[in-house]
């Protein structure tokens, strides 16, 4: 099909358009189902970035941090702590260690205690930050050397509960990105479903046509121009309300965790864009595929 | 223009046309006639290949119709004007569009049409109904317009079936007086009917050959008529 053909289909013809009569129950139908599915789209669009953003952010964000924790009677508490510090400091690959003040370990505790916590009354271990460099540190030899050292640490680089999070996180991109896969085959389903009926219902105009000697390609063209045209418009308005609902969440915030990330952002807004036009491509597809196999049952 | 060699027509039922040889020449006038149900129009949607014959061949414009893919046969209905029976007009567009339906699907350009379009519906009397729904038409006037859109892109062939089925004797009289003057013109004109009055009518205004279908088979009618 060269360009000159495809752009007629949009521009149109005014007489090949009148040819078919309008019909407007199906008309009513293929622009609600492809709204009803670009909308569902944006928002397994929106899951899957935001999913993919989590899965990628949690794989970096974890990775390169670790926590140690100092377990010692209150008296030896002080010395410990200095020389695991000392140690960590010394450790290749460690980038910062920096102790918790007791203000950050009971802003730790808070969601579990309650605010106005004294810390001082609870045997609370003392925790170390401990960021890595590009490069990482050989986390073994660092055990085996605070083991010897510092009795009462234990350092827990993350990966234990990071890992499921992370898998979490992508297999949810995952199905976000079947979401829209299945979406789109709905789509296509429907369209195809409403074009075999518009074809049927004007088996006469098609015979009529066929006889004073239109080409098919004529024939199926004017049905697959209403269809492109209507599912066009019904994404567009599907598109336009999905994004605004995808707007009015709430924006990504620590108190909400990972929940209120759902949504785009930056440059992700484009993405959504490309809905309606996929939308159009499945609508044409889908009506040029029915027009095909009706005609051939015509002389 | 249209050469059935040996043709044969049958359905589940068992054959209703057996070696069917006839040609049309240009410029030539054939009736077709015979009894309800021997074949007249079968026979007819076998020249515009509606129909594919199920034992010989149907030549048209010299090439084998049996060759012809989709595209080929929807230019085949080009160079064939048809009349059918039963008219078959797109009931939502005015007549005037009906008739020049033929221009619009092969793209021609309707401005430049727009005159030859206006005399063409002069030509078969519906000036003043050019504005109607075909529903609204009567008999004749569907008849008519068929016509008009039968010739409209200026075949070389015209086929008409029962083209004065139902209407009376005046309307029929002037429907053969059009097909007579397209005959004059050098088109080709066969006329499916089983009206004697008709075909005798038109046998004092042209050169017609009569074909009768009898028994499954074709036969030039003698001067009985």
């Amino acid at each position: 099909m060269n360009r000159g053909t495809i752009r007629s289909y949009f521009i149109g013809d005014a007489q090949a358009d009148r040819v078919v009569p309008p019909s407007g129950f199906t008309a009513r139908l293929t622009l609600f189902a492809a709204g009803a599915m670009a909308f569902l789209a944006v928002f397994a669009l929106a899951l899957s970035l935001a999913a993919g953003r989590l899965a990628d952010r949690w794989a970096s964000e974890l990775a390169r941090s670790a926590t140690l924790r100092i377990t010692a009677p209150a008296d030896q508490m002080a010395a410990q702590t200095e020389v695991a510090l000392t140690i960590l400091r010394q450790t290749p690959g460690v980038a910062r260690a920096r102790a918790l003040s007791p203000q950050e370990q009971a802003g730790l505790l808070a969601p579990w205690f309650g605010p106005g916590l004294d810390l001082a009354t609870l045997p609370v271990p003392q925790l170390i930050e401990v960021t890595e460099d590009e490069t990482g540190y050989d986390a073994a030899g660092l055990r085996l050397r605070l083991a010897a050292e510092v009795p009462g640490a234990v350092l827990d680089d993350h990966t234990r509960w990071r890992r499921p999070l992370v898998e979490a996180a992508t297999s949810l991109r995952r199905i976000g990105w079947i979401s829209i896969a299945l979406i789109g085959g709905t789509m296509a389903a429907m369209i195809s479903l409403a074009a075999h009926a518009a074809l049927a219902a004007n088996a006469q105009v098609i015979e009529v046509l066929r006889l004073v000697g239109a080409r098919d390609v004529y024939i199926a063209s004017a049905f697959v121009r209403r269809f492109t045209i209507r599912a066009l418009i019904g994404a567009v308005l599907g598109t336009g309300l999905g994004m605004g609902g995808v707007l009015l969440l709430p924006a990504a915030s620590d108190e909400g965790g990972f929940l209120t990330g759902l949504g785009f952002q930056g440059l992700g807004w484009l993405w959504p864009l490309l809905i309606p036009i996929l939308g159009a491509l499945v609508a044409f597809a889908a009506t040029w595929a029915a027009a095909r196999s009706r005609l051939k049952e015509l002389t | 223009m249209i050469e059935l060699d040996n043709v044969g027509y049958s359905y589940g039922g068992g054959a209703l046309l057996s070696n069917v040889s006839v040609t049309l020449a240009p410029g030539s006038f054939h009736f077709l006639t015979g009894p309800s149900g021997a074949g007249k129009t079968t026979l007819l949607k076998l020249c515009y290949g509606a129909l594919e014959p199920t034992s010989g061949r149907v030549k048209a414009f010299e090439s084998d119709m049996r060759g012809f893919d989709r595209d080929q046969m929807a230019m085949l209905r080009r160079r064939i004007g048809v009349v059918h029976q039963d008219c078959r007009f797109l009931d939502h567009l005015p007549v005037a569009d009906n008739i020049a339906l033929p221009l619009v699907v092969s793209g021609r350009d309707m401005l430049r049409e727009a005159e030859n379009l206006r005399e063409l519906i002069a030509w078969v009397g519906l000036s003043e109904r050019a504005d109607a729904l075909p529903p609204e038409l009567s008999g004749g006037e569907r008849q008519r317009a068929a016509l008009a859109r039968a010739v409209i892109l200026s075949p070389d062939v015209i086929l008409a079936d029962e083209p004065t089925g139902n209407v009376d004797w005046e309307m029929s009289m002037r429907l053969l007086q059009l097909l007579v003057e397209l005959n004059r013109m050098g088109k080709t004109v066969l006329i499916a009917s089983h009206d004697l009055g008709l075909i005798r009518a038109a046998k004092s205004q042209v050169q017609a050959r009569v074909l009768r279908i009898s028994n499954r088979r074709l036969q030039l009618a003698g001067a009985d008529l």
